[in-house]
């Protein structure tokens, strides 16, 4: 019941938010052209759909967060663990990586293009950069505080070193290395977008850009809606995956 | 028989030479009898948690050493030497039968009958009822009780336990310890048991060792003759009333010690605090 109220509320505040937006766009309120009306921005949303333009640039960004993501999670989770194999590694070097990660990345990005190309690959090369570093350090705390009676209590009980760390490390360690996935996708995805409105050639980040340019809003917030339902899919994805791996660890 | 022989230990934290270096415990000598129950007492900070952990190859000795049916130990032992914790130490994202059963896991022992060990050693602490549900669910005296059925299916000849009833209140810790003294006379373990309940220690022990302030040293050690398993009868008796107050007095002067020890280091901090707020 309370669940259902809750429901009804979101819905009632989404519903406000366009009414809104419909009321400001009518009888000539703000410009069309700084923001065009619902019924238009939904028409040309619609059409999109219908002949599949959205489709090309939808594959190029969703290819660049894949391939993004997947380089920062198995290189993060890989430099994690081994900077959490020793005490004397972590005073090293997790100083370090939190020190890189507060460096600004996206300043690397015309040195990214002129490496790897105006394509995909300097979008993936800045994605796979920002999202290394939330994974790297949450995957050094998850393992470097694992509570230490439970390392001595398998450690009375016998276990090898592949035992502990697949029985107690991996384990214990989990919440805060799907926190940092989670982080690392999340930035991957803004960072991809982002640095496509700068200088690419396709993407959803591209496509919106130069319809802003070509002052055809209602088709950059057409755009725009792709970006928030891609959005939206992955969050979900995340947490679906997230809630199936906890329920196999347990 | 002698099954551990802990000879001359001695254990110092902190850096060699070092003001800050600490000498938790100073040439340490304890002969365990095999099938006995002892009890380590002593103030907070004596060193007695130190040797549990030493005598289990938890930790190493700054010197001295410690044997185990005559082998120096220099690592844990989870074929002879089983492990209770003070604190909860069960793997809070597994149920109680498979945290019971990772031990087994551990070593190897077949599936079929890990399952019957630790069922077996689930139905001996009472908590068969409880086998699919989580530590979390529990309270804490039946964690312990986990603790103690992963312990026992082990099937271990040695048995340590560092302040398993510590965070427990008074009266579930009478029951465990009513429990626990029938348990162990039927297992005939080797039980190595730390405390800071004078009480308890009477009520459980065979001998109980004394510890003095640190540098924690072995300061006496008092027989309690009296057979397992131990009834309420023993507890309400002018028996265990007497050991108990002798143990107080050989105590008494101890925790002064410490707490002196303490107030002192806690005096001398805020004097350099305070100099350095007048430079």
């Amino acid at each position: 019941m309370i669940a259902l109220g809750q429901r009804l509320v979101q819905v009632c505040v989404l519903v406000a938010i366009l009414a809104l937006w419909q009321f400001a766009t009518t009888n000539g309120r703000i410009n069309p052209l700084l923001l065009p009306s619902l019924p238009v921005v939904t028409t040309e949303f619609l059409g999109m759909l219908r002949t599949g333009a959205f489709w090309p640039d939808l594959r190029v960004t969703l290819y660049e967060l894949v391939v993004a993501f997947a380089l920062a999670s198995t290189g993060g989770c890989l430099v994690g663990f081994l900077v959490a194999r020793s005490g004397f590694t972590i005073r090293v070097f997790d100083p370090i990586i939190a020190g890189l990660y507060s460096v600004p990345t996206i300043l690397m990005f015309p040195l990214y293009v002129l490496i790897f190309g105006i394509e995909s690959g300097s979008k993936i090369a800045l994605g796979a950069t920002v999202a290394f570093f939330p994974v790297a350090l949450s995957t050094i705390s998850g393992l470097a505080y694992v509570d230490p009676i439970l390392v001595a209590a398998a450690r009375s009980m016998g276990a090898s070193t592949t035992q502990m760390f697949w029985n107690v490390m991996l384990p214990a360690a989990f919440p805060a290395i799907i926190a940092g996935l989670r982080l690392g996708l999340v930035i991957a995805f803004l960072s991809i977008l982002g640095t496509e409105t700068l200088a690419s050639i396709a993407g959803l980040g591209h496509e919106i850009v130069s319809f802003g340019e070509s002052m055809e809003t209602a088709k950059m917030f057409a755009c725009i809606g792709f970006a928030i339902l891609l959005a939206l899919a992955l969050n979900s994805t995340a947490s679906f995956v997230e809630a199936k791996v906890r329920r196999g660890l347990e | 028989m002698i099954t551990i022989e802990c000879e001359k230990v001695s254990k110092s934290f902190g850096p060699r030479g070092s003001p800050h270096r600490t000498v938790a415990l100073d040439n340490a000598s304890i002969d365990i009898e095999r099938g006995e129950l002892l009890c380590f007492i002593g103030p907070s900070g004596c060193g007695k948690s130190t040797l549990l952990n030493i005598i289990a190859g938890l930790a190493e000795p700054t010197s001295g050493e410690v044997l185990i049916d005559g082998t120096p130990v220099n690592g844990p032992l989870p074929r002879k030497i089983a492990f209770v914790f003070q604190e909860s130490a069960l793997f809070p994202w597994r149920t109680v039968i498979d945290n019971v059963k990772l031990g087994l896991a551990f070593q190897q022992v077949p599936k079929g009958e890990r399952d019957d060990r630790a069922s077996e050693a689930l139905q001996a602490v009472g908590l068969a009822d409880f086998a699919n549900h989580y530590p979390r669910q529990l309270s804490g005296g039946m964690k312990q009780r986990v603790q103690l059925a992963r312990a026992l299916c082990l099937g271990t000849d040695i048995l340590l336990m560092d302040e398993p009833f510590a965070a427990l209140d008074e009266q579930t810790r009478m029951v465990m310890g009513e429990d626990l003294s029938v348990l162990l006379a039927r297992t005939g373990k080797t039980i190595v048991f730390v405390t800071h309940s004078l009480v308890e220690a009477v009520f459980l022990a065979d001998r109980v060792a004394v510890f003095t302030a640190r540098p924690g040293r072995i300061k006496t050690v008092l027989s309690v003759d009296e057979e397992h398993p131990r009834k309420q009868s023993f507890m309400k008796s002018a028996k265990l009333a007497e050991m108990r107050n002798e143990l107080y007095d050989l105590l008494h002067d101890e925790v002064r010690k410490t707490m002196e020890l303490r107030g002192e280091a806690g005096e001398s901090g805020a004097r350099a605090q305070s100099r350095g707020l007048r430079r």
